[in-house]
């Protein structure tokens, strides 16, 4: 089953702004689903006609099977959202606010206090129950957000940059507890501006443009058409002018660092082999870009020069 | 951070038991709320009230003659008491909504599944608390100044409820439209506040010329006024007939706008 089901939608604001023009998406049962764009492609647009905070213009969609305009109570308690901006009353504590979180999804209270500790807990946020939410930092609003929308162990979680402005320790062990709600069976739909985490957290991925949907793969095969990957290299002693490699592009960008483009149909083996027999000893080595990044920028350029 | 998310392996909640516990959770919140800030949303009515009585009842009272053959004191209490009421339920709807809706926390409600009508039956409800709450504090301070008989509760408890209900609805609908917080004090006070002060509280409109008397009746809260001091004293200047059919048809032309207004989203959906 379709966990999210999206045929023809399509939105037009009232300032004439046509957001979404006629998208088609579906995303299965059980995915983490990387939904990414650049800022106005649509994303968040997207996200709030499924959540009921966007009135559609036109088009179809489903949660579960459950039609937003004939059964949208039923659609939306299978839905748990964290949105992109802080929306939870900052004069409530964090307890008050995930336990009332439950209690508008049908969850009674005893049920929500027992969940409440263990999702702040898993949040690190126990400690912090009972102070006035407006004090918390950045990083902790996002997580009472991300426990918020669990209190009532939705089926499908929707997650609108969730990590944005979150230093990267929070980031990453973020990533490893959305892992943990995805390997138990919740479906993630996530939005992000940070492509090293679409690659590393989600399976498939669909790239939204000018309201319309340009891209949708797996992500292992939307990785697989990087021809191409470029390196920089840290080298020990210093050069005055970029060395010849036969079949290897380099740009000495500084007198210590070159980079050097390796198509698929190379190794790196044979490119340290010809490095070593120059006498040019590498120190270290790392991807110019992050690989999604490149394709991201590849489509959406093309996108706009279409 | 530990990743031992269980996914919901219970019985998924019936839409009844959603809208139950999701209405309940709503006035849950309200009175957290009223109680929280009780300094803004409890007190001031009793000060004002303590003040009315030593004003209008003790020195200025105490020079009026009778009113329908009762103290000046006891004639203005239910007034006073309805005041409180109605500025009450009504302020408690409009600030908590608009502020709902400022801070963008509307949105935890808008996403749920629960129904508009239970949003607003939530809300609403929020406000007849706190009018209640006021409503009953105000009647002890009268206490303090006059005997204050309840000749029939049921019409007291009655018109008390409807009209904190009506003005309940006319909040959310000011904070429906409502854009910044100047358009959510307009209404109460330059309509309500006029409305009550020429509604009776204070006087019997059968003592105005007739044109006066003519007007007075086309003011809404006169009815609601009169009813609350029939209950009280067994004195009125409508029929309470009247009162009560006005006021039913009241709340349900505000519910109905208001729920399908929130249906549409105006003001809150895009």
């Amino acid at each position: 089953m379709n966990a999210l089901s999206v045929q023809g939608l399509t939105k037009t604001y009232r300032n004439g702004v046509q957001a979404l023009k006629g998208i088609d998406l579906a995303v299965e049962e059980g995915d983490f689903f990387a939904l990414l764009g650049p800022n106005g492609a649509g994303k968040t647009t997207l996200i709030g006609i499924v959540t009921s905070l966007v009135r559609k213009t036109g088009g179809e969609a489903s949660i579960f099977g459950y039609d937003i305009d004939r059964q949208l109570e039923q659609a939306k308690s299978c839905i748990g959202v964290v949105p992109q901006e802080i929306n939870f009353n900052q004069f409530e504590t964090p307890l008050t606010i995930v336990v009332n979180q439950a209690g508008f999804y049908g969850i009674p209270r005893a049920i929500a206090h027992q969940r409440a500790e263990k999702y702040l807990k898993q949040l690190q946020l126990w400690e912090k129950r009972n102070h006035a939410s407006r004090g918390l930092s950045g990083g902790m609003k996002r997580r009472l957000m991300i426990a918020r929308a669990l209190m009532h162990e939705p089926r499908l979680l929707i997650l609108d940059e969730p990590t944005a402005g979150v230093d990267i320790e929070i980031r990453r062990s973020m990533w490893d507890f959305l892992r943990g709600i995805n390997q138990r069976g919740t479906t993630i739909i996530l939005t992000t501006h940070y492509l090293e985490e679409a690659e590393t957290l989600c399976r498939n991925i669909a790239i939204i443009d000018g309201g319309r949907i340009i891209e949708r793969d797996r992500m292992s095969n939307l990785l697989r058409r990087l021809h191409s990957e470029t390196f920089v290299f840290s080298l020990r002693q210093p050069l005055t002018a970029a060395p010849a490699l036969e079949r290897y592009p380099v740009k000495l960008i500084d007198e210590t660092t070159i980079e050097v483009e390796v198509s698929k149909q190379e190794n790196l083996n044979d490119l340290f082999a010809r490095l070593s027999a120059l006498g040019i000893e590498v120190l270290s080595l790392r991807n110019k870009v992050n690989r999604l990044e490149e394709i991201f920028m590849r489509l959406v350029e093309k996108g706009a020069a279409a | 951070m530990s990743t031992l998310v269980e996914h919901s392996a219970a019985a998924p909640q019936s839409m009844a038991q959603i809208r139950r516990i999701g209405f309940q959770t709503i006035i849950i919140r309200e009175f957290h709320r009223i109680v929280r800030i009780w300094s803004q949303t409890i007190l001031p009515s009793g000060v004002t009230a303590t003040l009315y009585f030593l004003i209008f009842g003790a020195v200025i009272g105490s020079r009026i003659g009778p009113m329908d053959g009762i103290s000046y004191m006891m004639y203005i209490a239910p007034g006073l008491i309805m005041q409180a009421v109605i500025l009450n339920s009504y302020n408690n709807v409009v600030s908590s909504f608009f502020g709902a809706k400022f801070g963008k926390h509307i949105e935890e409600l808008l996403v749920s599944p629960l129904p508009s009508w239970i949003i607003v039956s939530g809300y609403v409800a929020g406000g007849l608390l706190r009018g209640a709450m006021v409503g009953l504090l105000v009647s002890i301070v009268t206490l303090f100044f006059t005997h204050l008989p309840v000749k029939h509760p049921v019409i007291v408890v009655a018109a008390a409820a409807m009209t904190s209900v009506t003005f309940a609805l006319g909040g959310f609908l000011n904070a429906m439209f409502a854009k910044n917080f100047d358009q959510i004090s307009i209404i109460p006070n330059f309509v309500l506040t006029p409305l009550i002060y020429l509604g009776g509280v204070f006087y019997s409109i059968a003592q105005l010329p007739a044109w006066a008397h003519h007007l007075s009746l086309v003011d809404p809260i006169l009815y609601m006024v009169n009813a609350f001091r029939f209950g009280f004293l067994g004195v009125s200047d409508v029929p309470v007939i009247v009162a009560f059919t006005i006021m039913l048809v009241a709340i349900l032309a505000l519910f109905s706008t208001a729920v399908l207004l929130l249906d549409r989203s105006s003001g809150i959906r895009e």
